[in-house]
């Protein structure tokens, strides 16, 4: 571990303009940064904890919406009645992720910037893009049955590990960040990074950029909406796949519905085209494979040395057409 | 046959001794050992697979404050022995697996020792390696010998003649993964050398055996054994992999004569357990079986190619269950082996029984399915009535009844054989069954000593209690030997201060120490009689001459499991798995217990989960800790139920134990695949069985 410095600052202008200099990283629950400087994968020069500066509050917004302070942890949001309420994609997703304690720990903020579980990038002696560009991408034609199908890039075929996120992205959330030039808010879809050739960015956050808060836009669909993980190991395992969900069926008629995808791309995956196909068409077993055809056309699974992850094409295909099958079933009975 | 224990104490659930201690977190771990001014050690390992070390520079580790001393294998201290190559710790340049250790580092705190440790700048001359494990190799080798020291090959009669002429075979190539054992402590070790510089070294270690990891250590170090003491009262699991000392345990002994007088504190990370602690080969299994209608095997064979590291042989012996269990003219059992630039692979629960217990276990069900007989009646009809092996009588075998009883508490009668036709819910449901055995082994080496204390009877031995309950059934079985209350004995373990006790490995524990405590009892009883003097003691050792050699003594089992199988996503889970065992004497239910259904549990992973996973381009297991090498964890295990028969069996020891800390292992991978087979309908032959292998026959 490579020593560093520590600040605590009064408050989160402090704590942007600290942060300025690169070198500096912000400190969450620490449930990933922590593992990270223990393992060399981060080496900072200071670390500003904001886990007491940014809001820990679950608030309403005047448009019907949530605001949930960078904070909140995990579980804090899961248990929220309101989140479990309207938007119970959000609340199952949470729950869905890590164990108990760690998600007692984690935060909102922290969360959806937990950076990749590529187990290359965790390894120091091992080439990666995303730790030191330019020096390769080791998960190619290594062990990628946890890698990407969409969108991955010759430098980089990580995932993004975190069901929050996609949770998040499926309910079109927005980030409202707080960086040196002032406010600004970035959709939640576009937060996220495709590899490219600069796997390093996993976000368009710029350095000392802090998320302050989550919002989740009115959506009343939301309340018949799903997650659905699909994991070897019941519990305390990251996704081989993921669905979220959100359907709205009138008459066996698609009305609304959004859906991510997780496991499948370096960032949470928003199923825009299998969208398209499915509003206003009917809501049928057909037309969700369907659906999911036109979303993994352009799927390019890797080869590997332990098999490779050419099943996440079928398994994305049957989790999307089990998760809208159940909505349909809970809306239409 | 000896004269068995009437069972007072014995057999009794009591809660473990040391329970409170551990629960409240007093009970002191090999790395917690109270010391002033420790100094912490580090470990520089090597990222080659295979070259030489051409240059090391330490300056900027040793420019680092708090830096004490940077040894490397340019300088190291030369050791007295060499032989065992795995122990030879920094005593070549050369590099012979990725992960060897080619330096270390001695600092203040451990954060600054793995600083150090880091800015060691190792340069290298890289060779090609090694490291990918096939069948179609053309340098397999025969070995000597396979683990501890049974036969490479046998053969009787003619396999292929009986698999020509046979009503039903079955000849599949089976294969388990790599696994490694991680203990949830960490291989540790405090160690200290007397200031005096005079050679007197204690190791606080985690370690299965302190007189067997004495004698190795004063070995390497050319250490008469009374200079060293090893001291292991509490051992949080091993699984074999603390069952020989590894090189950590070296490497700590090392760096401490760098600052004799100060303790120096050493524990493995969770990566570096991966490459320095031993592991279960990766074993590939050809399997043949032929039967008659009736399903009475007229041909069974086991041909294996598994790997070993070119640092050391080991030869797991995977073909040997297949010797003994089951009745059959005509047999064969071949071991091949890879030597690869690997790390050293070692014990691991059960080793040779439980790869061995997967291969030969599926092909029964597949050969059962194709005769349309019950895979329990199946086992049953192959019954041997001696050991095939040896011609000997059984001491005890009651496979059968353990199948009969697991069936019946298991609800198996009545059980539709078709596969895939079950549905409940979302779930495809399936049941699976499989034997499991484990050989009963007494080692020779323990000798226990009973001294009457202040109107107590002390017992005092170096057993080894790595969480398996030696401390709360060693006491049972004094007792019972002393015809005394449990509470008025107090037993002294985890210590060579006591006499010598042999290695907590083989399931042999129990049955060696209580051998020598119950000889020490005998003959205390024999000097002092009933009203002992305080102060009155005892020294004796295992008789080996009054051991069985006339019956082939081996504990059996059967597991029943239940899968279920995301019909979506093919996501299996178990939520039932049973198993019932025969297995001597039970010491303690309580403690026992947790051993059974600890080693399913084990099992259970093992089919499902465990997966270590190598990349030949580097020559390392990736997946090296526990977010990424996956164990089940509680959600994955659903009623999960061990039971045992009343076993007497007067031919093993004076207890009558056959040893329990192996068997639940053996034989539960492939009752889940069995099951999993059943669910459906896909038979996967290879471990472990992840949802892809399913998903292409879903609904
Ligand atoms: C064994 C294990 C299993 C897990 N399983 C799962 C799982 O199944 N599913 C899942 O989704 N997750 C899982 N996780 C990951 C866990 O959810 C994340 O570690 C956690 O959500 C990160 O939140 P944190 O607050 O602890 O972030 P930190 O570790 O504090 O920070 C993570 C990153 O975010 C940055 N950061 C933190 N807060 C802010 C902020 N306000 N503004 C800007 N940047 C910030 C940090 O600099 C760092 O780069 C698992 C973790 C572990 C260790």
């Amino acid at each position: 571990m490579k020593p560093f410095d520590y600040a605590r600052p009064g408050d989160v202008a402090e704590a942007v303009r600290v942060a300025t200099l690169p070198g500096a990283v912000f400190l969450g629950g620490g449930t990933n940064l922590v593992d990270h400087l223990k393992l060399g994968v981060a080496r900072p020069d200071l670390v500003v904890d904001v886990r007491t500066l940014t809001s820990r509050e679950v608030t309403d917004t005047e448009d019907g919406g949530l605001r949930a302070g960078a904070a909140v942890t995990n579980s804090e949001l899961a248990a929220d009645r309101r989140v479990r309420e309207r938007y119970p994609v959000l609340a199952q997703a949470l729950l869905a992720g890590a164990t108990g304690q760690l998600r007692n720990t984690a935060t909102t903020g922290g969360n959806p910037l937990q950076r990749t579980r590529c187990v290359y990038f965790q390894d120091v002696t091992t080439p990666c893009n995303k730790r030191e560009p330019g020096t390769g991408c080791s998960a190619i034609g290594g062990t990628t049955r946890n890698h990407a199908v969409l969108g991955a890039s010759q430098a980089c075929i990580a995932t993004h590990p975190s069901d929050m996120a996609v949770a998040l992205a499926a309910l079109d959330a927005c980030v409202q960040v707080l960086g040196p030039t002032g406010e600004r808010t970035v959709p939640f879809t576009e937060l996220h990074r495709l590899p490219g050739d600069d796997p390093s960015r996993d976000t368009v956050l710029e350095q000392g950029e802090l998320i302050t808060a989550m919002g989740l836009p009115p959506l009343p669909a939301a309340r018949t909406s799903a997650y659905r993980k699909v994991r070897d190991r019941a519990s305390y395992a990251f996704a081989l796949v993921s669905v979220a969900a959100v359907l709205d069926v009138r008459d066996g008629v698609v009305q609304d519905v959004r859906i991510a995808l997780g496991g499948v791309a370096h960032k949470p995956w928003r199923a825009t085209r299998a969208e398209q196909a499915l509003r206003g068409g009917p809501a049928t077993p057909d037309a969700f494979a369907a659906a999911a055809a036109e979303e993994l056309a352009d799927a390019r699974p890797q080869p590997g040395i332990d098999g490779g992850n050419g099943f996440k094409v079928p398994l994305v295909t049957r989790t999307l057409v089990a998760t809208l099958r159940d909505l349909t079933a809970a809306q239409e009975g | 046959m000896t004269e068995l224990l009437e069972p007072r104490a014995m057999g009794q659930g009591l809660v473990r001794r040391d329970g409170v201690a551990k629960v409240r977190g007093t009970a002191t771990y090999a790395f917690e050992t109270p010391a002033e001014r420790p100094a912490h050690c580090a470990l520089v390992q090597a990222t080659v697979a295979r070259g030489r070390v051409t240059a090391i520079d330490t300056a900027a580790a040793e420019a680092l404050d708090g830096v004490l001393a940077v040894v490397t294998v340019f300088t190291a201290e030369r050791l007295a022995s060499v032989e065992d190559a795995e122990l030879a710790a920094l005593q070549t340049a050369e590099v012979a697996f990725r992960g060897q250790v080619v330096g270390l580092v001695l600092a203040e705190t451990s954060e600054t020792a793995r600083e150090a440790a880091d800015l060691v700048e190792v340069t290298y001359d890289e060779q090609p390696h090694d490291s990918e494990l096939r069948a179609d190799r053309d340098d397999l080798y025969t070995p000597e010998k396979v683990n501890p020291g049974f036969e490479t090959d046998t053969a009787e009669g003619d396999v292929a003649a009986a698999m020509a002429t046979a009503h039903a075979t079955v000849d599949h190539t089976y294969s388990t993964a790599t696994y490694h054992n991680n203990p949830l402590e960490p291989h540790a070790t405090t160690a200290l050398w007397d200031p005096a510089g005079d050679g007197f070294l204690t190791l606080w270690d985690s370690t299965q055996g302190v007189h067997p990891s004495r004698a190795t250590v004063c070995q390497v170090l050319g250490l008469p054994q009374d200079h060293v003491q090893v001291v292991a009262p509490h051992v949080g699991g091993g699984f074999g992999s603390k069952g020989t000392p590894h090189v950590n345990v070296v490497l700590a002994a090392m760096a401490a004569r760098v600052l004799p007088g100060r303790a120096v504190k050493l524990a493995l990370t969770r990566q570096q357990m991966f490459s320095l602690a031993g592991y279960r080969t990766p074993t590939i299994q050809h399997v043949q079986v032929a039967a008659d209608a009736e399903g009475r095997l007229s041909a069974i064979a086991i041909d294996v190619v598994e790997q070993t590291s070119k640092v050391k042989e080991f030869a797991e012996q995977t073909g040997v269950p297949t010797r003994m269990m089951y009745a059959s003219p005509n047999r064969r059992t071949t071991h091949r082996l890879a030597a690869l630039d690997l790390p050293v692979n070692s014990w691991m629960r059960a080793p040779g029984e439980c790869p061995g217990m997967f291969g030969p276990e599926v092909a029964l069900d597949e050969l059962a399915h194709d005769l349309g007989i019950d895979p329990v009646e199946l086992r049953i009809r192959n019954e041997p009535e001696v050991d095939p092996e040896t011609g000997k009588p059984w001491s005890s075998r009651h496979l059968v009844e353990c199948l009969r009883e697991g069936a019946e508490r298991f609800g198996w009668t009545g059980r539709d054989p078709r596969p895939g036709v079950r549905r409940e819910g979302g779930w495809l449901v399936g049941t699976g069954v499989a034997s499991s055995v484990y050989p009963t082994m007494r080692m020779a080496d323990s000798t226990a000593l009973i001294r009457f204390e202040a109107g107590r009877y002390a017992v005092e031995i170096g057993a080894a209690d790595i969480g398996t309950g030696t401390w709360t059934t060693l006491p049972q079985i004094a007792a019972d030997a002393l015809d005394v209350p449990v509470d008025d004995v107090e037993v002294r373990i985890g210590d060579t201060r006591y006499p010598i006790a042999s290695v907590a490995g083989g399931s042999s524990g129990l049955n060696t120490w209580g051998s020598a405590v119950v000889e020490a009892a005998r003959a205390f009883r024999g000097e002092y009689g009933t009203d002992p003097a305080d102060g009155d003691e005892m020294e004796t050792g295992v008789d080996q001459a009054a051991q069985d050699e006339d019956h082939a003594a081996y504990a059996f089992g059967a597991q029943f499991v239940e899968a279920r199988v995301d019909a979506d996503t093919g996501e299996i889970r178990v939520p039932r798995h049973l198993g019932v065992f025969a297995a001597g004497r039970i010491v303690n239910p309580r403690t026992a217990r947790s051993q059974f259904v600890g080693a399913m549990t084990m099992g259970l992973s093992m089919a499902l989960h465990e997966n270590s996973l190598l990349d030949p381009r580097s020559g390392h297991v990736v997946n090296h800790d526990l977010a990424e090498y996956h164990i089940s964890v509680n959600a994955d295990v659903g009623d999960l139920q061990a039971h045992w028969l009343d076993e007497h069996d007067p031919w093993v020891n004076a207890m009558g134990t056959k040893g329990i800390g192996e068997i639940g292992i053996t034989g539960a991978a492939a009752a889940v695949a069995n099951a999993v087979w059943h669910a459906t309908g896909v038979r996967v032959r290879d471990l472990p069985i992840t949802l892809d292998a399913l998903l292409p026959s879903l609904p």
